[in-house]
């Protein structure tokens, strides 16, 4: 089959979650271009947004109308040209108006599974539970005629699992977005063992042509995003745990907060970022991850303890941070849950003491934001570890610590095979989690 | 024509350029309104010259405030700049980004005519309310519609970028960039010296190497990038058009004020493309009949305010004038003769580039700076005016040099 004509019917199950709604809205835009050229004039492209959700289907169709007009706005030099024969269509108003159109004709919204039975290309973003993902993808390959092709987006269980227990004889692919979709340029691509080749191929045209970068990562739970970033939470509360001995669990995570966002440069404390990802979230990555690592236990207790007292994080629909490990003013962290009061101590009560512990920071320190959009990033970033480097306070050996740790299990990724290199790792941190510099670095020793 | 009877401008003022670059504008937030525009700027001349009973007539200069602000009829908004315009003659006039220049040309008319000794003249414009891609079809309106469909997405920058690339084409690219670079570093350096400028806060460094920054066709157009082009701004403008006997009746001594040595207003055919994409020949018409009017040569001028819509224009506008011959304009500027210190001082306050585009105001924004400096009261912004040189230009265009408005101002 002609990837054109696989294109002309597309499912995504899960389309009104958070990630099926991004990746809804870039396979729109592309099946929209693709239709509006002259070769494909007679050719129809249908999209189907499929979610058991009737409300988040309503949602999800304002939501495509808002990004439709703002990517129609972006590209009217291009979108004059894709219409040009169309002599009624004259302002940029006009033609954005027509565009959006176009586009939101494509979709078809609805809470019936059947209509992927005539889908050459599924797009699957269902929540993260294996056995619904399996018992949903066997069901449309048994009624689908046409053997389609199918995209996970999973952030954690093996495709090779997913494949076998379906029964999808190597039509299967991860094609793993970040959050959010729209915004996000990394994507990971995971081949399962048996996965075809000729549809590894195909995404990586698809996900080109969506200028996303595509990493390949081996089928290992977690793949390189999640095999990173778990690992580094868990560090991250194992370092707070021990700081607690010496004074108290919100005192540590306060702490090794701050240490992992000014300390080390990145976007986001370490627990902002559980807490953006949602504690949930990454329990439940944990926990599948887990029965697939030798050597390791992939576990927090502390994490279940959060959620046995209700402390989850995640987001609002809006975007905006719901209150987890820490608790949030305007999107800025102010205060941390304490596990045994079972409520939020305010960084105000302590955070003086805290911060003299950690001592001085170096005078050529610059927060993440002004230093990753740098034309002089490196020399930047150079500048200020080598003085990090030079000191002895408790912040900088709990940074040096980190970064260590952080290096070793990025080369642990090369080294289990889950990256293909030290580069494929670097790069997943830097375009997935916007990381100012790699895992693998030599900054701090 | 020479002028039968002497006319006078006073009482200059110039609102804030309002838009990206100024720190108080927040696309999301709330912004005043065309009223609002139109009361500060008008209240702020009648303070000076002695209140709404000493004006005889309004002109107010607006493009497209019809689309922009979903508004016409603005003259008859003369009475909420204050109650005692209420049954006075007001009107407003609309030649595109010529708009203020022909409030000027109205209001000395009216003069000339004897029907009034003291107009009121202004212009306006609030751009800010739509995005730019939807402005761009707005704007679009001051060529021929009938060209609308083929022209670019950005329709105004792309009829420039045009006349961009055969000025490349003709006379060498990087030449052409380079003179181009230094009219965008000349206006905003100037506009940090003005406080109502929309690049006052302007902060950097290099500028040249902003302004050299590569074109790319694919989001806007092929030969400008944005730094080659005006602002999108919301402002007003306005000043005291008079007479000798209007100068007495508002108690202004004439060292106040400027005179008019001429004007001149021409239009070219508006259905037809440029014939020669690398002259402004309409410009060229009007300026030289401005001057030959007021019995001058360039060399008399100590300023020129010219409509800089985009630095080619800037310095297509120098070879117009006849400071710089055909295809040296790019060099002339890049030798530094246009910036503040230079032969001759060009857009002392910023020009379009830097002070801001308010499309209607910008005529009369022209003259307010030229009042101011060949007054004195140009503050950080004032240039040396030679005793040898009592002189100002100024050049308003509406459209791709359709409509042209072109004054000689004298320092009395
Ligand atoms: N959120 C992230 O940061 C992130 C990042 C990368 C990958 N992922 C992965 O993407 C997938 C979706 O995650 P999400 O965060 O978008 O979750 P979500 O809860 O926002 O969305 C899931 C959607 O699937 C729908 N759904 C549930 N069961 C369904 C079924 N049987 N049939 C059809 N629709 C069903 C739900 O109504 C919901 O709209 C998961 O596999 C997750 O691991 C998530």
């Amino acid at each position: 089959m002609e990837n054109t004509e696989r294109l002309q019917n597309v499912s995504v199950l899960g389309a009104a979650g958070k990630m099926g709604s991004g990746i809804l809205l870039l396979t729109a835009l592309e099946l929209a271009d693709l239709s509006l050229k002259p070769e494909n004039k007679d050719k129809t492209f249908i999209l189907n947004a499929i979610d058991v959700s009737d409300a988040g289907l309503s949602g999800l169709m304002k939501y495509l109308q808002g990004q439709f007009i703002k990517a129609a706005e972006k590209k009217t030099v291009q979108l004059r040209g894709m219409y040009e024969n169309r002599d009624e269509l004259i302002e940029n108003y006009d033609i954005i108006n027509q565009y959006v159109f176009d586009v939101m004709n494509i979709i078809r919204p609805t809470t019936k599974m059947e209509v992927a039975y005539n889908s050459t290309l599924v797009f699957e973003a269902i929540i993260e539970n294996p056995d619904v993902k399996v018992k949903l993808l066997s069901q449309i390959d048994q009624n689908n005629h046409h053997k389609p092709w199918y995209f996970t987006n999973t952030s954690s269980i093996p495709i090779t699992q997913l494949d076998s227990a379906a029964n999808l004889g190597g039509r299967i692919l991860g094609v793993h977005f970040y959050n959010p979709p729209a915004v996000q340029k990394l994507v990971e691509v995971i081949k399962g063992k048996e996965t075809r080749e000729d549809l590894n191929e195909f995404a990586l045209g698809l996900i080109k042509s969506m200028r996303k970068k595509a990493v390949p990562s081996n089928d290992f739970a977690g793949f390189i995003g999640n095999g990173h970033f778990m690992r580094d939470a868990l560090h991250g509360i194992n370092e707070a745990k021990k700081l607690a001995k010496e004074s108290s669990w919100v005192e540590g995570v306060y702490t090794i907060n701050k240490v992992t966002q000014d300390y080390l440069v990145r976007p986001m404390g370490i627990f902002q970022l559980i807490d953006y990802v949602g504690v949930e979230v990454c329990s439940y990555i944990m926990s599948v991850m887990n029965p697939h690592v030798k050597d390791e236990d992939l576990h927090s207790d502390v994490l279940d303890q959060l959620i046995v007292q209700g402390v989850l994080g995640g987001q609002y629909s809006s975007g905006a941070q719901k209150d987890g490990i820490l608790k949030y003013e305007k999107g800025r962290p102010v205060a941390v849950w304490d596990l045994d009061r079972k409520d939020y101590i305010y960084f105000t009560d302590f955070q003086d003491a805290c911060d003299a512990k950690l001592g001085k920071m170096p005078s050529t320190f610059m927060p993440w934001k002004a230093v990753n959009f740098n034309r002089s990033k490196a020399a930047i970033l150079e500048t200020y570890f080598n003085d990090l480097n030079g000191m002895n306070s408790l912040g900088a050996n709990i940074a040096k610590t980190y970064n260590s740790r952080s290096n070793e299990i990025g080369k642990k990724l090369v080294a289990d095979s889950v990256a293909h290199s030290e580069a494929d790792v670097n790069t997943v941190m830097l375009t997935g989690f916007f990381h100012a510099y790699g895992p693998i670095n030599e900054y701090l020793k | 024509m020479k002028l039968r009877r002497k006319v006078y401008m006073v009482a200059g003022y110039n609102t804030v350029s309002l838009g990206t670059g100024r720190s108080e504008f927040h696309p999301k937030k709330e912004r005043p309104g065309i009223e609002h525009y139109l009361q500060e700027a008008g209240q702020a001349v009648l303070k000076q010259i002695g209140g709404s009973a000493n004006v005889d007539e309004v002109v107010i200069g607006n493009f497209m405030s019809a689309r922009f602000n979903k508004q016409a009829h603005l003259g008859a908004f003369a009475a909420i700049i204050d109650e005692g315009l209420r049954y006075k003659p007001s009107i407003s006039v609309e030649g595109a980004c010529g708009s203020g220049g022909l409030a000027l040309t109205t209001g000395i008319r009216s003069v000339l005519a004897e029907t009034a000794d003291v107009v009121l003249a202004m212009g306006v414009e609030v751009q800010n309310t739509v995005k730019a891609i939807y402005g761009a079809d707005i704007l679009a309106g001051a060529g021929w519609f009938k060209n609308r469909k083929k022209g670019h997405a950005y329709f105004f920058p792309g009829e420039f970028s045009d006349r961009a690339g055969s000025y490349f084409d003709t006379y060498g690219r990087d030449y052409a960039r380079k003179g181009m670079a230094t009219w965008f570093k000349n206006a905003i350096e100037n506009a940090r010296l003005c406080e109502t400028a929309q690049e006052h806060e302007n902060k950097v460094g290099d500028l040249i190497q902003l302004g050299l920054s590569e074109p790319n066709g694919k989001v806007f157009t092929d030969y400008l990038n944005v730094f080659d082009c005006s602002k999108v701004s919301d402002g007003c403008s306005a000043i005291a058009i008079v007479s000798e006997e209007g100068l007495k009746r508002i108690g202004i001594p004439k060292s106040q004020a400027v005179e008019i040595a001429s004007f001149a207003q021409v239009v070219d055919n508006l259905t037809e493309q440029p014939k020669d994409p690398v002259e402004l020949t309409c410009t060229k018409v009007a300026a030289k009949q401005a001057l030959t009017d007021a019995g001058i040569t360039k060399d008399d001028l100590a300023t020129v305010e010219t409509h800089d819509c985009f630095t080619i224009a800037g310095i297509l506008a120098t070879e117009a004038i006849g400071f710089a011959e055909r295809g040296k304009g790019a060099e002339f500027v890049a030798a530094g003769n246009t910036a503040r210190d230079g032969i001759i001082p060009f857009n002392t306050t910023g020009g379009l580039v830097g002070w801001g585009h308010p499309t209607g105001a910008t005529g009369v924004h022209q003259a307010v700076t030229l009042w101011e400096q060949l007054t004195g009261k140009a503050g950080d912004a004032q240039i040396k005016i030679p005793k040898e040189k009592p002189y100002g230009l100024s050049v308003n265009m509406g459209g791709n040099d359709k409509t042209v408005v072109s004054i000689v101002y004298k320092k009395v």
